[in-house]
């Protein structure tokens, strides 16, 4: 007999211990005093509450009812921990590089920050825990009452209502206490995990100390045991197949997928170490949890009177056995397994609203300016954080109120389970494969939820509750292929399996279907390598490249999400690691996405992201200031090449200057010559005539001498014209004021010409030709060609230094041009003076035997370029040669 | 530019063990469920039924078995941590 009172008090101060606990852990935590709270042993025990009330009492009832089956739910889990280096060890590392605070979170992240995502994930969280919640408030309660029971106090339903409320209400304090004291940037909480880790041992041994009750106790002993489990109508084995691989698949995954235990195995999770330890301590956990439920089951249906309840045979045989201590102890074991649940699933329930509904809700309300970062956004999380528990438990207790209490409500924990699943595609698919897209997450999600909602929540009511009977018999609207219970018109299978087989299958089908079809956006695809190959890259998200935001700014948001000490030793600690200790550091990419990160454990990764995006002037969305960056790259990629174009081309106009400068410089040498030669050759004529003129003024001179003077000023006088009419037929034809007269004739007969006005008849020049080839049609003005020949022609006459001199004029015809070619058999001239003798005034220093004036060259060129052709020097020959080239068809050119 | 160096397509002694290690690692949960789902093919009824209670010793030792060889590894598999840590800060 145990009273109930004393019952009460010893619950209450036993909660008083737990608040101790997290008070004293939160504090070491604090100073950093804290590195046991790290042991992979806590972490392991904190893992325990997997194992709620529901499988503290409820195991025990499930192997009255069903064998073996309840263990399948043990296994699930074991099977996913021992192969922690598969996904585990991946999710761990993922949630701690990416400052993950939960699995909509997670999800979210992974599909490029998409808040519709987090919101998703976090309705169908609510909506799974909601009735698990329940079951732990049915639990407590149901426990209670067996304690009134036993002092023969008959629980009325009002008793049961404010049991159920005051339970409730006393964990929202004690969740809100330690679930919100510090909006950390790691989501952490170190008082919780310790006081899950204290009530994980105690469920533990409550359970044990039951179980060795029972089995040395009443059963005599193991072998005695055995004999009588063979010998009882326990029916161990009797399994649908179907059923144990379906309930050992949903275990193994709601292990993973729960948010509950998320939060304690990737939220919490400090190193790997942790995760290695409890890949075997925690099955051992799970073990001993189990390895005494058969028994107690055994000797339950055996002691207790036809019809009790085997759900509370952990609590009813040590009563029925006067054991009022361990009936306390076991009470304390269930008590701590509904607590441990609900507080953390509580927590990260809120953590979820909070972060994915509440503040992006608020945020989108505030709109894009800036100013929505007038507010307090710490107040703002931590005040949604703390509605959110309330709400959740609050939930909790109305699906309790609603469902009665009955049997219906322990029927849910596997329903349950299932509701969480949905969201394994999305999240396996995440992490293992790249081409996963968020349109994709998104319709994956929302098919399971409809499946799951359709097949198993809502017939979990009972029928008529709320899908009408007809509808179970004849599906929606008469459309037999959509009765809840016998999808597509297979039916007869197990409901759970039918819930989770169908709910799975689209699922995942709709997931691999869609993300084949989508292209994901620049951020998912980021994401996408981050998350998959995490272990090849060890940095975190980094987006923010391109920044004008303030150290200030930064610094005034920071203090408002974590708080103004948090956020100022962050920044202190910054600048030491920049080098600046005492200011304000520099806001770097680099440390930009880690204060992008830390402020994501606080309110959630998309959050976190778009206020960031508002104070560097991004537009909250990264997608198109990855494509402006890359764009801005390109930009500079471009310039710089443009630039280097230019350079090349500067370099090659400065080349061509040097040597244009070069080429003057030899002009202005050579034109300084030719003045000194052509005063010289002005004042030589001009001299004699002078002189000459002088004697003639004389008049005693005799007829004979005077003829000869006259004529030697005559032959000066003619000498001086010639050059002065070079000097102006050159200047005529360089502006380009010369009158052409085309006409057609013999090019043999303008040679002729040529050769004959040359003057050669004193010189010994031979001429070569060849009269064949010269017989053809010139169109040109001819008389000016003509004027070029003789100048050729003399020149070699001239200069041609051979014994016996001899000019070879060849003509020959390509591509549409005439090529009468000059070639004498003198030395020619030097390489460096090639370039010079067509310039103006220029004429060969070496060469003082000339009688020109250094003109005719410079003439023949402007000449021949009125007439479209051209004259050059022909190089590689031995001696002078020049090419002159005419266009065939030569149309009649008018200046 | 110059490709980036290929892996070797063989690996050192002590390198292939570790990775054979994480190949196990990935094995045994694998091992596990076969083993766990052995129980189906067992008969229900008749004389060729295994009692109850040796159904049971059966799931809890493959049980056993499975946390021992996990112990193990987990002592054998290479800490793979050290990258992450100075990323944490």
């Amino acid at each position: 007999m145990v009273s109930f009172n004393i019952l009460i008090l010893v619950a209450l101060s036993y909660v008083a211990v737990l608040f101790l606990v997290a008070f004293l852990a939160e504090r070491r935590a604090a100073v950093g005093e804290a590195n046991w709270l790290r042991s992979p042993v806590i972490y392991t025990l904190s893992l325990s509450i997997y194992c709620t009330a529901w499988t503290f009492y409820g195991a025990v009832g499930y192997a009255a009812r069903s064998g073996l089956e309840f263990v399948t739910i043990y296994l699930g889990p074991s099977l996913v921990m021992v192969g922690w280096w598969w996904i585990l060890r991946r999710l761990v590392r993922i949630g701690r590089a990416q400052r993950i605070t939960s699995i909509a979170d997670l999800i979210s992240s992974r599909f490029g920050k998409s808040r519709w995502l987090g919101a998703i994930v976090t309705v169908i969280a609510v909506v799974a825990a909601t009735p698990y919640i329940a079951l732990q408030i049915q639990s407590v309660t149901l426990s209670l009452a067996v304690f009134a029971q036993s002092e023969g106090a008959a629980w009325s339903d009002g008793d049961f209502v404010r049991a159920a409320m005051w339970f409730a209400a006393g964990l929202a304090v004690f969740t809100i206490l330690f679930g919100t004291r510090n909006l950390d940037a790691n989501e952490r909480h170190p008082g919780i995990v310790t006081a899950i880790a204290v009530e994980a041992v105690v469920k533990l041994f409550a359970l044990i100390a039951v179980g060795v009750f029972v089995v040395w106790g009443l059963g005599g002993g193991p072998v005695q045991m055995m004999a009588r489990i063979d010998a009882s109508d326990l029916d161990l084995w009797d399994q649908d197949t179907n059923r144990w691989f379906g309930l050992i698949f949903v275990s193994a995954a709601a292990f993973i997928c729960l948010p509950r235990m998320f939060q304690v195995m990737v939220v919490e999770n400090d190193d790997e170490a942790q995760m290695r330890f409890a890949s075997w301590a925690f099955p051992a956990y799970l073990l001993a949890m189990s390895l005494f439920v058969v028994p107690i089951a055994v000797v339950g249906l055996d002691l207790m009177p036809a019809g009790s309840n085997p759900d509370l045979f952990v609590l009813t045989i040590p009563l029925s056995q006067g054991a009022n201590g361990l009936a306390m102890l076991s009470f304390l074991g269930g008590f701590s397994s509904a607590t441990s649940m609900v507080i953390v699933a509580t927590i990260a329930l809120a953590t979820m609203v909070s972060n994915h509904i509440v503040v992006p809700f608020w945020f989108s309300l505030q709109g894009d300016q800036r100013g929505a970062m007038s507010g307090d956004v710490r107040q703002l999380t931590l005040l949604a954080r703390r509605l959110s528990i309330a709400g959740v438990l609050a939930l909790g207790f109305i699906y309790y109120r609603l469902s009665g209490g009955g049997t219906a409500l322990a029927a849910i924990g596997l329903i349950s389970f299932v509701g969480s699943v949905q969201v394994l595609p999305a999240l396996i698919g995440g992490i293992f494969w790249r081409g996963a897209t968020r349109p994709a997450a998104a319709a994956g999600l929302l098919t399971g939820l409809v499946v799951w909602l359709w097949t198993m929540f809502l017939p979990s009511f009972g029928p008529g509750a709320v899908i009408p009977v007809a509808v179970f018999a004849d599906g929606p609207f008469g459309i037999g292929w959509l009765r809840p219970e016998a999808l597509f018109g297979i039916g007869g299978i197990d409901p759970l399996v039918h819930g989770i087989l169908w709910s799975m299958l689209l699922n995942s089908a709709i997931f691999v279907a869609v993300s084949l079809i989508t292209f994901p956006s620049p951020l998912e695809r980021l994401q996408g390598a981050q998350f998959v190959n995490v272990f090849e890259h060890g940095t975190g998200a980094r987006t923010w490249s391109r920044l004008v935001a303030d150290a200030e700014d930064l610094l005034l948001m920071s203090q408002r999400i974590i708080g103004q000490t948090e956020a100022q030793r962050m920044f202190a600690r910054e600048a030491a690691s920049q080098g600046i200790p005492g200011q304000m550091p520099k806001a770097t990419p680099d440390f930009v996405a880690r204060l992008e990160r830390e402020l994501g454990g606080s309110v959630g990764a998309a959050t976190a992201h778009a206020m960031i995006g508002q104070l560097t002037g991004g537009s909250g969305v990264s997608v198109e200031d990855l494509i402006a960056v890359a764009d801005e790259a390109a930009q500079i990629l471009e310039y710089s090449n443009r630039l280097e174009a230019k350079s090349a081309e500067q370099e090659a106009t400065a080349r061509a200057l040097r040597d244009a400068n070069a080429k003057l410089t030899a002009l202005s040498i050579q034109k300084d010559a030719f003045l000194s030669q052509i005063s010289h050759e002005l004042r030589t004529p001009m001299t004699s005539i002078r002189s000459f003129s002088e004697i003639l003024r004389d008049d005693d001179l005799a007829i004979k001498d005077r003829n000869r003077y006259a004529g030697i000023i005559l032959d000066e006088s003619i000498r001086l014209s010639r050059l002065l009419d070079d000097l102006l037929d050159l200047s005529v034809l360089e502006n380009g004021q010369v009158v052409l007269r085309p006409q057609t004739g013999p090019l043999s007969a303008l040679l002729d010409r040529a050769i004959a006005a040359a003057g050669l008849h004193e010189r010994n020049l031979t001429i070569l030709r060849d009269r064949a080839a010269e017989d053809i049609e010139i169109t040109a003005d001819l008389d000016r060609l003509v004027q070029v020949f003789i100048n050729l022609i003399s020149n070699a006459a001239k200069y041609c230094d051979a014994k016996k001199p001899a000019l070879t004029i060849r003509v020959s015809r390509t591509k549409g041009q005439h090529r009468i070619d000059f070639l004498d058999n003198g030395i020619g001239i030097a390489a460096q003076n090639q370039e010079l003798i067509f310039e103006k005034f220029s004429r060969l220093a070496d060469e003082s035997k000339a009688g020109g004036a250094g003109l005719g060259l410079a003439i023949c060129r402007e000449i021949m370029h009125r007439l479209q052709g051209d004259i050059t020097y022909l190089h590689g020959t031995s001696g002078t040669a020049f090419r002159v080239t005419l266009p065939v068809m030569s149309a009649p050119v008018v200046s | 530019m110059k490709p980036p160096a290929k892996p070797p397509v063989f690996l050192e002694r002590a390198s292939y063990r570790q990775r054979r290690l994480g190949d196990a690692a990935q094995f045994l949960p694998l091992l596990g469920a076969v083993l766990w789902f052995i129980p189906l093919l067992w008969a229900t009824d008749g004389p060729e039924a295994p009692s109850k209670s040796s159904m049971l010793t059966y799931i809890f030792v493959i049980w056993l078995v499975l946390i021992g060889l996990a112990a193990l590894l987990s002592r054998l598999l290479p800490d793979t941590d050290e990258a992450s840590d100075d990323m944490r800060r």
